[in-house]
């Protein structure tokens, strides 16, 4: 079973089909369930805890808005994990926690700065768009093997 | 990640003829230590991390192409996300779920083909717009050759 970082990384489908094809998907509900779950945090997962800047600023400056730094404090400890990764490029569909252009770019860059084996897709939008979409994936995580 | 971790799940269903009923009921049956929530969209289960993986893998083989599930940060009725204590207005997460919904039929229809065993041949797409394309147009646009 290999580690994939899915992008965006709360997607239904991405996550379903990673799991379905016999690996783990690396989504940003994993982390967003640790905080909810965590006592102390008053309004998770809106509230962060001192440590998340400290995580953030392993990716971003101080001076890029704390967005990004919150957004990579639950995005780069998935990303470190990643042993593979699936991106669907430029999705319409970039709302709430995905919803930063800056850290979708810094993802992106820092997906390919690591070097996994990457998948890069266009969300479908018909039905042999979609039929591509499923086989490229199911292929991608075959040749993954690691069952 | 820890076996015992507390999770939630999110079963996605876009089928004819499986309702969320039937996957509530096969969740009684299993006795497993979860707690569900039948929603509009399919269930919501909570638990340990290998009770809920084991019963999502259980409700998965009732209908395998049509049964979607990803995992959840928030548990079931959790007040940050709940309607009611928000002032009403879409949860957070809806609209990616909105979009993705559409593409379900697809997706299924992609995976059944899988199934069937069916051998998929990749169109190969030009990356830039054809000369005979460029040519199309300028002609529709009046163009003439030189």
């Amino acid at each position: 079973m290999v580690k994939v970082f899915i992008y965006p990384s709360n997607s239904l489908i991405l996550s379903d089909l990673v799991d379905r094809f016999g690996h783990e998907p690396l989504a940003v509900m994993q982390e967003i369930g640790k905080k909810i779950r965590t006592a102390g945090i008053e309004i998770p997962p809106i509230n962060i805890t001192p440590e998340d800047p400290k995580k953030g600023l392993k990716y971003a400056a101080v001076e890029v808005p704390s967005g990004v730094r919150g957004r990579m404090s639950l995005l780069g400890p998935l990303l470190e994990e990643a042993e593979a990764a699936i991106i669907v490029k430029e999705p319409d569909i970039s709302f709430g926690c995905m919803g930063c252009a800056r850290t979708n770019e810094l993802i992106n860059f820092l997906v390919r700065a690591k070097k996994v084996p990457l998948l890069e897709l266009d969300y479908p939008k018909t039905q042999d768009d979609a039929k591509e979409f499923v086989h490229s994936i199911k292929e991608f995580l075959d040749k993954l093997g690691g069952e | 990640m820890a076996q015992d971790d507390i999770i939630s799940k999110m079963v996605v269903l876009h089928s004819t003829f499986t309702l969320p009923s039937d996957l509530v009921i096969k969740i009684y049956e299993s006795k497993a230590d979860v707690t569900v929530k039948e929603t509009c969209f399919g269930l919501i289960i909570e638990g340990k991390r290998q009770d809920v993986d084991l019963v999502a893998k259980e409700i998965r083989s009732l209908d395998p192409n049509r049964i979607f599930i990803k995992e959840r940060g928030v548990p079931p009725g959790d007040p940050h996300r709940c309607r009611a204590g928000r002032g009403g207005g879409a949860k957070p997460g809806f609209h990616m779920h909105e979009i993705e919904f559409t593409l379900l039929p697809f997706i299924t229809e992609a995976l059944e083909e899988i199934e069937r065993g069916d051998v998929f041949e990749k169109k190969v797409k030009s990356p830039r717009i054809t000369i005979e394309y460029l040519k199309k147009i300028i002609e529709e646009e009046g163009g003439k050759e030189v």
